[in-house]
C-alpha cells in the first residue's frame, strides 16, 4: 500500500522534476562546462579553462561597466522601495476613508510590465515634449535629458522601476493588518509615541516580511533586462549597460556563447552570495514571533 | 488577507492631532496617486493627439479633437491583429499549461507520500535563487538542436512544468483543505486522480485563479522568450511587435503610444475585473511566504 503510494507520488512529482531537470539542473551544468570554452555554437566547444573568467576578469572594461550599473541601480532602487512602499503602506494603515481607492490606484501599475510600460515611459522621459520635464518646469527646473544623458538615465529607469512598487505596498499593507492590536495597547499604555511604537512593534512584525521583499528584490533587481533594453538599449555611453543585457549582447548577438555563460555563472554565484549573506545576517534583525504567528 | 479598510488603532473619539495626521495622509496619498495615474493619462491623450498637439508647450491635456483614427492608422500601419492573435495563443497556452503543472506538483508535496518529499520541496524553492540568464543559454541551445527555433515551443514547453511561486502557493491552499473529505472518497474507493479533480480542484477554485492571473500578466507581457526564440515577424507577440514598430517609427509618439494603450489596455482591464484575487494573491505569496 506505502510502496504504491509512493510510486504515485513520485508520478505526480515530475510534473516539477522533469521541468526542473530539463530546464534549470542541467542547463546549470551545461552553463558551467560552456563558460571553460570558446563556442559560436557552430561545431563544437573548444575548452579553453579559466581563459573566459580570466578575460572576464583582467580584460573586459564592460563586465565592470554592467556591474557598476546593475549595483548602483540596485544600491538606489532597493532602499527606495523599501521606504516609499512601507512608508504608503504606514499611511494607509489608518483609520481613513477610500483607502480602497487609493490601495487600487497604487497597485494598478505592478501588474502592468514590459515593453509597452517601456515605451509608454519613454515619452514620459522626453525631452522636450514629456510630461515629467513639464512638472518640473514648474518650478523653474530645466528640461532634464532623462534617456540621453549619462547621468540622469539610472535615476529615470529607477523611477520608472518605482511606479511599480504597488505589490510591495500591498504586502506590507497585508503584513501590518496581521499585527495583533493588543501590541499596539500595550505600547500605548507604556506611553510610547508614535515612533517608540513604529520601532519596538510595528518593525519587528514586520521585518520577516521585509526579509522576504528584500530577497527577492535582489534576485529580481540584478536580472533587470527588458525596460532598458527597450528604453535605452543600454546606453549612452553604456551608462544603463546592465549586467543582463551585457549577457544578451554576448550570447545572442555576438555569438560568443561560452563567453556569455561564464558571465551568467557569474550573475549566479553573485545572486546566491548576497542571499546567502542577507539570510546569515537576518538572524540578528528578523524577528519570528514563536508558535503564534501563522494560523 | 482580511483586506479590511479601516484599522482599528485604539477606539474611540479622534483627537485633534490625530485629525491632522489624517490629514497630512491624505494630502500625501492624493498627491502620490495622481503621480501614479499621470503616466496613464499621458498614455491614453497622447495616443490621439496629432503631432502639433503634441509638440506644444505647455502641455495639452486634453486633446481637442481627439484623434481616435490614430488607431486606425496604426492598425493599418502594423499587423496589429497578427501581433494580438499571436499574444492570446501564447497567453491562453501559458496559463493552462501553468495551472496544470504546478497544481499536480503541488498536490504530490502537500498530500502525497513519497520518499524525497521534502527535499525535492526544498530543492523546488532553492531554484528561485537561480537566474534566468543562468539557464538561458543552454536552453536556447537544446530548443536550436531540436529544431525549434522560430516556433513556440520553446516559450510553452517549459510552461507544462511546474515553477516554485505557483507550486507553493497551490501547495499552501490544498493544505488548507480537510484531509477527511479525501479520506472519506478513498475509503469509497476513489483514485488518487479522482480525489484530485473531483475534489481538491473544486475546492481551489480562488487560488487557481490567482496562479492563472498572475500566469496570464507574464505570457501577456513576455519579452525576452519571444525576442530570443522568434525570428518570423507573422509570430510575433504585442510585445516583440511593438518593440519592432518601435524602430521603424521613432518619432511617431501618437502612434507609439496608440501600440502601448492597446498593449497594456487587456492587462488593465482584468486588473479592474479580477482585483481582488490579485490581492489576495500578492498578500498569500507576500506575507505567508
Amino acid at each position: 500500500m506505502a510502496r504504491r503510494e509512493a510510486i504515485t507520488g513520485l508520478l505526480w512529482v515530475q510534473a516539477w522534476f522533469i521541468g526542473f531537470v530539463l530546464f534549470t539542473l542541467g542547463p546549470i551544468v551545461a552553463a558551467a562546462y560552456l563558460s571553460f570554452t570558446e563556442w559560436n555554437g557552430v561545431g563544437s566547444p573548444r575548452w579553453i579553462g579559466l581563459g573566459n573568467y580570466a578575460e572576464l576578469l583582467t580584460d573586459d572594461p564592460l563586465f565592470w561597466q554592467s556591474l557598476k550599473v546593475t549595483g548602483v541601480f540596485a544600491l538606489l532602487y532597493l532602499p527606495l522601495s523599501l521606504l516609499i512602499g512601507f512608508g504608503m503602506a504606514l499611511l494607509m494603515n489608518q483609520r481613513l476613508r477610500g483607502v480602497s481607492v487609493f490601495r487600487t490606484i497604487y497597485y494598478l501599475p505592478s501588474v502592468l510590465s514590459g515593453v509597452a510600460v517601456a515605451v509608454l515611459w519613454g515619452f514620459v522621459f522626453h525631452r522636450d515634449y514629456g510630461v515629467l520635464n513639464y512638472f518640473l518646469s514648474w518650478f523653474g527646473i530645466d528640461p532634464v535629458p532623462w534617456l540621453q544623458d549619462p547621468h540622469w538615465v539610472i535615476p529615470a529607469l529607477v523611477i520608472m522601476q518605482l511606479w511599480g512598487i504597488g505589490g510591495s505596498v500591498i504586502i506590507y499593507l497585508g503584513g501590518l493588518q496581521g499585527i495583533p492590536t493588543e501590541l499596539y495597547e500595550v505600547a500605548r499604555i507604556d506611553g510610547a509615541g508614535w515612533w517608540a511604537t513604529l520601532r519596538t512593534v510595528t518593525l519587528p512584525m514586520m521585518s520577516p516580511v521585509i526579509f522576504f521583499q528584500l530577497v527577492l528584490g535582489v534576485i529580481a533587481t540584478l536580472q533587470i533586462f527588458t525596460q532598458a533594453y527597450v528604453l535605452t538599449g543600454g546606453g549612452p555611453d553604456y551608462a544603463s549597460f546592465f549586467y543582463a543585457i551585457n549577457i544578451y549582447q554576448r550570447a545572442f548577438v555576438e555569438l560568443r556563447l561560452g563567453y556569455a555563460c561564464a558571465l551568467s555563472v557569474v550573475l549566479a554565484l553573485i545572486i546566491i552570495a548576497i542571499t546567502g549573506i542577507i539570510f546569515k545576517t537576518s538572524r540578528s534583525w528578523v524577528y519570528y514571533a514563536g508558535e503564534k504567528e501563522n494560523s | 488577507m482580511a483586506a479590511a479598510d479601516t484599522v482599528p488603532v485604539g477606539q474611540g473619539v479622534r483627537s485633534r492631532a490625530e485629525r491632522g495626521r489624517a490629514m497630512v495622509s491624505y494630502v500625501v496619498l492624493v498627491i502620490g496617486s495622481i503621480s501614479f495615474l499621470v503616466p496613464f493619462f499621458w498614455m491614453v491623450t497622447t495616443s490621439v493627439k496629432d503631432d502639433a498637439q503634441i509638440y506644444t508647450f505647455p502641455v495639452e491635456w486634453i486633446p481637442r479633437p481627439a484623434m481616435w483614427e490614430n488607431y486606425a492608422r496604426l492598425f493599418e500601419q502594423a499587423p496589429m491583429w497578427i501581433y494580438l492573435r499571436n499574444t492570446v495563443i501564447l497567453t491562453v497556452c501559458g496559463v493552462l499549461f501553468s495551472l496544470i503543472g504546478s497544481s499536480i506538483a503541488a498536490y504530490a508535496f502537500a498530500r502525497l507520500r513519497f520518499p524525497g518529499r521534502d527535499v525535492m520541496f526544498f530543492i523546488m524553492l532553492a531554484t528561485i535563487m537561480i537566474p534566468n540568464w543562468a539557464t538561458l543559454i543552454p536552453t536556447y541551445i537544446l530548443f536550436g538542436k531540436l529544431g525549434w527555433l522560430d516556433t513556440y515551443l520553446p516559450i510553452l514547453l517549459p510552461a507544462l512544468f511546474a515553477t516554485p511561486f505557483n507550486t507553493f502557493l497551490l501547495r499552501q491552499f490544498f493544505l488548507s483543505i480537510p484531509q477527511e473529505l479525501e479520506d472519506a472518497a478513498k475509503v469509497d474507493g476513489a483514485s488518487t486522480l479522482r480525489c484530485f479533480l473531483q475534489i481538491v480542484i473544486p475546492m481551489s477554485r480562488s487560488a487557481l485563479m490567482i496562479v492563472g492571473l498572475f500566469a496570464f500578466l507574464y505570457y501577456w507581457n513576455d519579452f525576452l522568450g519571444p525576442l530570443i526564440y522568434l525570428s518570423s515577424d507573422n509570430k510575433f507577440p504585442i510585445s516583440l511587435g511593438i518593440m519592432n514598430f518601435a524602430g521603424q517609427q521613432v518619432q511617431d509618439f501618437a502612434l507609439m503610444m496608440c501600440a502601448a494603450t492597446v498593449a497594456i489596455a487587456p492587462c488593465v482591464l482584468l486588473f479592474f475585473v479580477a482585483q481582488r484575487w490579485f490581492m489576495q494573491g500578492v498578500v498569500i505569496t507576500g506575507v505567508k511566504g
